[in-house]
């Protein structure tokens, strides 16, 4: 089985050449046919695009990200709920034990946000 | 669909003190919010039962040896020894910081849940016998070690430390994960004992370059968590920034943990090729010993100091590891538990003695405790002496069973440079006992106060179990000898 290495990866080293080689050609065909025209109007934003303002480094508030962190709690508890909906009568009594150890932590957890105050949204600052 | 899905009921008692920590460790998060700052302390209490429980519960499992969950997890000696070093550590930990922590941060009390969390991880990787449940317990220590070394959030020295071993840290285990990749490529399996069984059969062998690059990986992210050169640069500004009884906490306990997989790894799936790891090892060992015990000679401040002491004792415990012998293994084990011991008990000082914002830190700051606290001075002579390696203490016993199996593994040079090592190391450990005896009393020593009931525990728990190893070594090492034996 080992010797074989080589072999078994040629048709994916071809794939990465033949996308290189294209990607490579159309960048190099536009750059060698293509006009190239520089104006303010050229430069800015396309279409409807918005106009830059200022710079994008600024500093903003803690609670985006914990909003972020809210996201993933559900994110994670969705990602896992699809697929146990789909094989919930193969799974049986196991799966939905399962998965109400799973929801009962996540709750917990939700539990734990709620009452440390993350979706306070008012200016005061939450309880840490 | 067959019932048995359910995991057999012993499966689930094997991995019981995993599931005691889990749920003593979301109980605690749950009720933090729940309670007034100044009853915070009680989930300090309900920390230290449950890792209790956990204690009680590692030896339920150890009455139902063998693998569970389809041999992601192995029950044997070795593992109930890691999983019992690292609950007592814990529980160390916790004792020493909860007055610690009403006085630097009375209105949180998620460190003893991040405690525990952290000491579920370890305990997974006491007993993986795969290199993805080793992979997940090590995450699962580290997540919630990073979260600890950075818990005083307005300290900058604290901040400091939780980025760089966060950002180290997650670099090194890439490292190991790319590692298992490898593995996996060449030998078709996670599995220790199936790797094993590949790479010693002819037949199946697979490449030696795709192996041999696994294991380097791997090493690389052991050795970073063990804190062996080369690998060892975070240490001292991980240790010396994080709070007192935290740093207490990781180095023993993560350390013990981490040497728990590295032995595993090494002594079981790349045992069949210990010829090629050994001088890697042998040469990581003797650089270890030197740099900890060079560098520390220079540091004034004590946490440092102990850092670079810690990294030496990696280095010893190397000097074990690449011995690749059953002795060198249960010698390895014996000096993990002495380790843990003398290090818990020296900063369990440390952090009874450095006071509001950790301000008395430095070796001359010490000055005078002779004098002012005979009691807490001659607990932390016991530990230093300890680590110094002075006869009735574990540290003694320690180094002798690990030069022994180094003699017997033939590797005379790294026995004779580590015994140098440990005579340069006396060095600035007898330094801090003269400050402590022979100097007058400073403004650090007149001020001191009295030792917090947590931390008196602990450091009469650690001095009792420093002076238990070394005057009846024979009861862990008889313990630590047959596990190492039965490993395989």
């Amino acid at each position: 089985m080992p010797s074989s290495y080589p072999e078994q990866y040629f048709p994916i080293v071809l794939q990465i050449a033949i996308a290189m080689a294209i990607a490579g050609a159309m960048v190099a065909a536009s750059y060698l046919l293509g006009k190239r025209v520089r104006n303010p109007v050229k430069d800015s934003a396309y279409e409807s695009g918005m106009v830059p303002v200022g710079t994008a480094r600024e500093r903003f508030s803690v609670k985006f990200y914990l909003v972020a962190m809210i996201f993933i709690l559900f994110d994670v508890e969705v990602v896992f709920l699809y697929p146990w909906a789909v094989v919930y009568r193969d799974l049986g009594l196991y799966g939905f034990l399962v998965m109400f150890l799973f929801f009962d932590l996540v709750l917990w957890g939700f539990y734990y946000m709620w009452k440390k105050g993350v979706l306070d949204w008012s200016e005061e600052p939450p309880r840490s | 669909m067959p019932a048995s899905l359910f995991p057999p009921y012993e499966d689930l008692l094997r991995i019981l003190p995993e599931i005691v920590l889990t749920i003593a460790g979301t109980l605690v998060m749950v009720l933090e919010p729940a309670l007034r700052p100044e009853r915070k302390r009680l989930l300090g209490g309900i920390a230290i039962a449950g890792l209790l429980v956990a204690l009680w519960g590692t030896a339920v499992a150890n009455l139902f040896r063998g693998p569970a969950f389809h041999q992601m997890v192995v029950v044997d000696g070795f593992a109930t020894f890691f999983r019992a070093l690292v609950i007592v550590v814990g529980i160390l930990a916790v004792l020493c910081s909860i007055h610690y922590l009403q006085r630097e941060r009375p209105d949180s009390g998620e460190y003893y849940a991040l405690v525990l969390f952290s000491v579920v991880g370890q305990s997974v990787m006491a007993a993986a016998n795969e290199l993805i449940m080793i992979f997940i317990g090590l995450e699962i220590s580290s997540i919630a070690t990073y979260v600890l070394a950075g818990y005083l959030r307005d300290d900058r020295r604290n901040n400091e430390s939780a980025i760089k071993y966060f950002l180290l840290g997650s670099f090194a285990t890439a490292f190991l994960l790319y590692g298992i990749a490898w593995i996996y490529g060449a030998a078709g399996t996670t599995n220790l004992v199936e790797i094993r069984r590949v790479l010693s059969t002819p037949e199946l062998a697979p490449p030696r370059f795709l192996v041999g690059v696994s294991a380097a990986l791997m090493f690389v992210g052991f050795a970073f968590k063990v804190s062996a050169a080369p690998f060892q640069v975070w240490a001292p500004d991980v240790y010396q920034g994080a709070p007192a009884p935290v740093t207490a906490f990781m180095s023993a306990g993560p350390k013990a943990a981490a040497f728990a997989i590295f032995l595993r790894v090494y002594m079981t799936a790349f045992e069949p090729i210990s010829n090629r790891w050994e001088p890697v090892v042998w040469l990581s060992a003797l650089a270890t010993m030197f740099v900890g015990n060079f560098a520390a000679l220079l540091q004034n401040n004590i946490k440092r100091l102990l850092a670079y002491s810690s990294i030496a004792h990696a280095g010893y415990v190397m000097v074990a590891v690449s011995a690749h012998s059953e002795i060198g293994t249960a010698a390895a084990m014996f000096y993990l538990a002495a380790y843990a011991f003398m290090n818990v008990g020296a900063f369990a000082v440390v952090t009874h003695f450095a006071r509001q914002g950790e301000k008395y830190v430095d070796v001359d700051d010490l000055a005078g405790l002779g004098h002012r606290q005979p009691v807490t001075a001659a607990l932390f002579s016991i530990f230093l002496l300890s680590l110094i390696g002075i006869p009735l203490t574990g540290g003694f016993f320690g180094k002798f069973y690990i030069f022994k199996a180094a003699l017997e593994a033939k590797l005379y040079w790294l026995t004779v440079i580590g015994l140098l090592n440990s005579a340069v190391a006396a060095y600035y450990y007898l330094r801090i006992l003269v400050v402590m005896y022979f100097h007058e009393p400073g403004e650090a020593a007149q001020t001191v106060s009295p030792v917090a009931p947590g931390v008196k525990i602990a450091l009469w728990a650690s001095a009792a179990g420093t002076l238990l190893l070394g005057i009846f070594p024979s009861v862990i090492l008889d313990f630590a000898d047959r596990s190492a034996a039965l490993m395989k």
